[in-house]
């Protein structure tokens, strides 16, 4: 299929459609709009649902529903609407529904501002919202990845019966690329849910709860849950590995930021410092195994984020001391350039080699 | 590669020329992104945007020292006309900018798009003077591939299309009768 230009946000819902998702959820916040405007008109074309909620928590406790009974279900927002949704979230874990949310990130905190960010790293992988539980997070660096990673999304919260989120940089959401579509799914391909409360009657009782009264019941189900996050961290990390053979300093950055360290990493090879990017493409699972390997051989590692320093936490605990590991951000909406970031990784290179 | 910064003020139609950039690339067979960065204002804020034209797959979508500038007004022309990569060009609209650089490594071209445009048959058409102008000087994309995507947008809209059409073919000609400065 030949490629064609496509906005991110665009790309996402695409990824979504050609993957069975027939119902959306959302509320207008920028600069994710054109996510429902695109559902808005395409959801209708394919025989699904398309609701503007009267809120970001009315929308969030729609996907809750429409997914309970068994649709590939979505919603979609930015920073301060994505805190909205958190008690949801938090419930849909609970009750083991799967559901992807997309989170096109923009600069906070508070309402903050329109430009591109990714201080929500923290809010996405590591639960967000009460109670201990983890979303599936993936993070897109291009149209491309942002199609094939929703697609992918779908699957992966099927397969766990965990909530999918995908963490976009405000860049995804309004960067156009060429995009290879992937052909559109039969829904009678999708695996059938055991699970779903669909109206079948006469069979076996199904229920979908978030309320697990008893000390007796509730441990266990958490257990159950840890053990599938456990699992998922076994099967499915992924990351996107750049001239990481022979570093001395291997850059990290997710979104669409690697893609300017990769840049940077060309400019330092050219100057005779051997550079290399790890570009995390699962927030959570985090693909610790890549920086374990990656600390054999490198000198030093730098992270890089348009937030003050939240994957850094991440990246430190999988190089384990190993090797120094240094931060360069940005916030506020300002995207560093090229030049930033070699200057920060010849820095980072230098304070390693002297100790410090 | 070549990367293209526009910038100007919403409505000038910054942000379709830099669309129009892209998908041309596109239809070409190139890697292409178009990268927009506006206020929340639908007209009179800033607007710009980075579109990178390349045969190689683009790492970094930004444009912070492009290889072309086009600025569509003076603001735009002071602010960006700085980070030029040396040996570079800048496109300025002449109707609405001075065309002083302050600096002498780089082509600035005085383009006076908007007089143009009106000379064309609508004000509107003031970015397809440009585009005009940059395909003559760089011939980053075909002049087909641009007449290609007017003809996708103004579909339905003949008169619209004859008019766009005459201020790329217009913004060509300003080229050759000596805009260089």
């Amino acid at each position: 299929m030949a490629k064609i230009l496509l906005h991110g946000t665009e790309a996402i819902c695409e990824g979504a459609i050609r993957n069975g998702c027939r119902a959306f959820f959302g509320y207008p916040i920028t600069p994710q709009n054109e996510v429902p405007e695109y559902m808005s008109v395409n959801m209708p074309k394919v025989g699904g649902v398309f609701v503007q909620a009267e809120s970001e928590v009315a929308a969030i406790n729609m996907v809750y529903g429409a997914a309970g009974a068994g649709v590939r279900a979505m919603t979609s927002s930015s920073s301060p609407g994505i805190s909205l949704k958190q008690e949801g979230i938090s419930y849909i874990s609970c009750a083991r529904i799967p559901c992807v949310i997309v989170n096109v990130m923009r600069a906070g905190p508070g309402l903050g501002g329109i430009l591109p960010a990714q201080g929500d790293y923290f809010q996405a992988t590591k639960g967000g919202g009460h109670g201990d539980y983890h979303l599936i997070v993936l993070a897109p660096c291009s149209a491309q990845e942002a199609c094939d990673l929703t697609y992918l999304a779908f699957d992966l919260s099927d397969k766990y019966r965990v909530p999918a989120m995908i963490l976009a940089d405000g860049m995804i959401g309004q960067i156009m690329e060429p995009v290879e579509l992937p052909p559109m799914r039969p829904l009678s391909d999708i695996p059938k849910k055991d699970w779903a409360t669909d109206g079948g009657y006469g069979k076996d009782r199904r229920v979908l709860n978030s309320l697990i009264i008893k000390a007796e019941e509730l441990e266990p189900h958490v257990n159950a849950l840890q053990k599938t996050y456990d699992e998922i961290a076994a099967n499915e990390q992924r990351c996107e590995e750049y001239m990481i053979k022979d570093a001395e300093i291997v850059i990290t950055a997710y979104g669409t930021v690697a893609r300017i360290c990769k840049s940077a990493a060309k400019t330092l090879r050219k100057e005779g410092i051997k550079a290399g990017v790890i570009r995390p493409v699962t927030l959570f699972p985090f693909p610790s195994k890549a920086y374990e390997r990656a600390a054999e051989k490198a000198e030093a590692f730098l992270t890089v984020e348009l937030s003050l320093g939240q994957m850094v936490e991440d990246v430190r605990l999988a190089v384990n001391g190993k090797k120094p590991v240094s931060f360069y951000g940005r916030t506020g909406g300002n995207v560093m350039d090229e030049e930033e970031i070699v200057r920060a990784a010849k820095s980072a290179l230098a304070r390693a080699r002297e100790g410090k | 590669m070549i990367r293209i910064l526009l910038a100007g003020q919403g409505g000038q139609g910054v942000l379709s020329a830099g669309k129009m950039l892209a998908e041309s690339g596109l239809w070409e067979g190139k890697e292409v992104s178009y990268l927009p960065a506006y206020g929340p204002e639908m007209r009179g804020g800033t607007a710009n945007c980075s579109v990178i034209i390349s045969d190689e797959e683009i790492a970094s979508p930004l444009c912070n020292n492009p290889d072309v500038l086009i600025a569509m007004n003076g603001p735009s022309f002071h602010k960006f006309a700085p980070r030029v990569r040396s040996g570079g060009i800048v496109i300025v609209n002449g109707s609405l900018s001075d065309c002083y650089a302050g600096r002498d490594d780089i082509s600035v071209y005085d383009i006076a798009a908007n007089d143009i445009a009106m000379q064309a048959g609508d004000i509107r058409s003031a970015n397809n003077v440009i585009l005009g102008a940059l395909c003559q000087i760089t011939h980053i994309v075909k002049d087909k591939s641009i007449i290609n995507c007017l003809n996708e947008k103004f579909v339905g809209k003949p008169a619209l299309m004859e008019i766009n059409a005459r201020a790329f073919e217009l913004g060509k000609a300003a080229v050759e009768s000596g805009g260089e400065r």
